[in-house]
């Protein structure tokens, strides 16, 4: 079977790159997503402008208040670079995605775009409270992931505009990180839930948590209700079994190809008690 | 566009229009038969190629992505008509059934190799998990790459 190669340019610098956009291209990066839905008519652009080997977009740059990733960085460059050891929670998360070919290809800012509720990329950045830098030919602006992110496959972005880096703050502390996804099938697949979490714990007991689940909601969900009730109770898992109610209302699964709503809010559930398992091993 | 790139050693340059897949740039461009298309979605790993080192889904590649750049393929893999030890291996440990998929694990675990040389089994299992073989059951090519890896660390030392 011979396809009709879709229409592509690569631009010299960022100024072209958004002029292109300017003409109504679509942004390629690592293209795990783009080219996927390509293929299988989802997304039927009229031309991409590859903006994955632009410098603007491959900075990693520590400042004092945290550091700025640039959206085309791939997730294995950043699993390798030592300034995202202070993050062990963006680590655990892209260790976990695709395969190392897909690792190797996609990129941190491409997983952000495609706003799947599923988007492992994601539960780090929510978690993370990353902001987006966005760039176009009107200059550059900022928003909080949560913002950025508008429902499953909507995003803030508007045309003609690049996502140009994330920032990610320094976290105060140190935070114990958890991340668990249960999926299908080993490697490749699209979890049927996940949850990440950062934990403070004082004295055994929990002084601060934020916790984010992927594919139980039509975005990542931060359970804003879950994370404050935690305050305050010791890290065993019978003292938050209460809490798995509280936490498979919060979620809005849908049933799909993977997984039924029911089993989703189930699985939910039983991630909320490992994570307290895990915390209550001593480290 | 005029595409200069590095394909198995030797430089490179072709007409091709920039958002062909670098999978059928190889395979019906340049002849290279060896990268092969399952799933054309990512989900096999049997069209891997490396590119400066790493490896890439050749299926989900563009010919404009491997501008000025270093493109390996299985074919590249013999050196002076003799098998790479990988090659070797996969043979003798009966890795290779039906075949199909074994360029995909060649590439796979050379780029393994390029980062790891002394791979725990769990590594390489992890490592191979993007590919797909519906005729082994994976042991056997396990089997391999550890056995290479090992020749590969003798022959060095
Ligand atoms: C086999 C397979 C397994 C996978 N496994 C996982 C997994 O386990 N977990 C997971 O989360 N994902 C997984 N994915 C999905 C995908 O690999 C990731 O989401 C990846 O991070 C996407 O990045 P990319 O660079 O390839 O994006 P692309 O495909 O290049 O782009 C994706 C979208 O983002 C837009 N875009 C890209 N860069 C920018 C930018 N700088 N500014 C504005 N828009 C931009 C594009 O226009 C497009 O809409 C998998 C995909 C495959 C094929
Ligand atoms: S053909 Fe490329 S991954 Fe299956
Ligand atoms: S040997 Fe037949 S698919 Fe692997």
């Amino acid at each position: 079977m011979r396809r009709r190669p879709i229409p592509a340019v690569k631009p010299a610098d960022l100024g072209e790159a958004l002029r292109y956009l300017a003409e109504g291209g679509k942004p390629l990066a690592g293209g795990t997503d783009l080219l996927v839905a390509i293929r299988k008519g989802t997304e039927n652009p009229p031309f991409l402008v590859y903006v994955g080997e632009l410098p603007e977009l491959r900075v990693l740059r520590e400042t004092a208040e945290g550091l700025e990733v640039g959206a085309a960085l791939t997730h294995a460059e950043l699993l390798a670079h030592p300034a995202t050891a202070r993050f062990p929670i963006l680590r655990q998360v892209l260790a976990t995605i695709g395969s190392p070919a897909i690792r190797a290809m996609g990129t941190l800012g491409g997983n952000l775009v495609t706003a799947s509720p599923a988007g492992d990329g994601l539960v780090a950045l929510y978690l993370l409270e990353a902001r987006v830098r966005l760039v176009s030919a009107a200059g550059e602006r900022e928003l909080p992931v949560a913002e950025f992110i508008q429902g499953p496959r909507q995003t803030a972005l508007r045309p003609g505009e690049l996502v140009r880096a994330l920032f990610l703050p320094y976290l105060e502390g140190q935070p114990l990180s958890f991340f668990r996804k249960v999926g299908r099938r080993q490697a490749l697949v699209i979890a049927v839930a996940s949850l990440g979490a950062l934990v403070w714990v004082e004295g055994g007991r929990v002084a601060q948590a934020r916790l984010a689940l992927g594919s139980v909601a039509p975005t990542v969900l931060r359970p804003r209700e879950v994370e404050q009730a935690l305050v305050g109770r010791p890290v065993r898992p019978e003292a938050w079994a209460d809490l798995v109610p509280l936490l498979c209302a919060a979620t809005q699964p849908i049933s799909d190809l993977r997984a039924s709503a029911e089993y989703r809010r189930k699985v939910a559930g039983r991630l909320l008690l490992a994570l307290a398992q895990a915390l209550a091993r001593p480290a | 566009m005029r595409l200069r790139f590095r394909l198995n050693g030797r430089a490179v340059e072709v007409g091709v229009p920039p958002g062909r897949r670098l999978l059928d740039l190889l395979r019906e461009d340049l002849g290279l038969i060896g990268t092969k298309e399952g799933c054309g979605e990512g989900e096999c790993g049997a069209c891997t190629v490396l590119v400066d080192g790493k490896p890439r889904l050749a299926c989900l590649t563009l010919a404009l992505q491997v501008e000025g750049k270093e493109v390996l393929t299985v074919e590249g893999l013999a050196q002076g008509g003799k098998l790479h030890p990988l090659q070797e291996a996969l043979v003798e440990t009966g890795g290779v059934q039906c075949g199909f998929c074994t360029p995909g694990f060649l590439m796979a675990a050379y780029a393994l190799l390029l980062v790891n040389p002394r791979p725990s089994r769990e590594e390489v299992r992890a490592w191979l998990s993007g590919n797909l073989c519906r005729c082994t059951g994976y042991e056997q090519i396990v089997d391999a790459v550890l056995l290479a890896a090992e020749r590969m660390r003798d022959a060095r030392a």
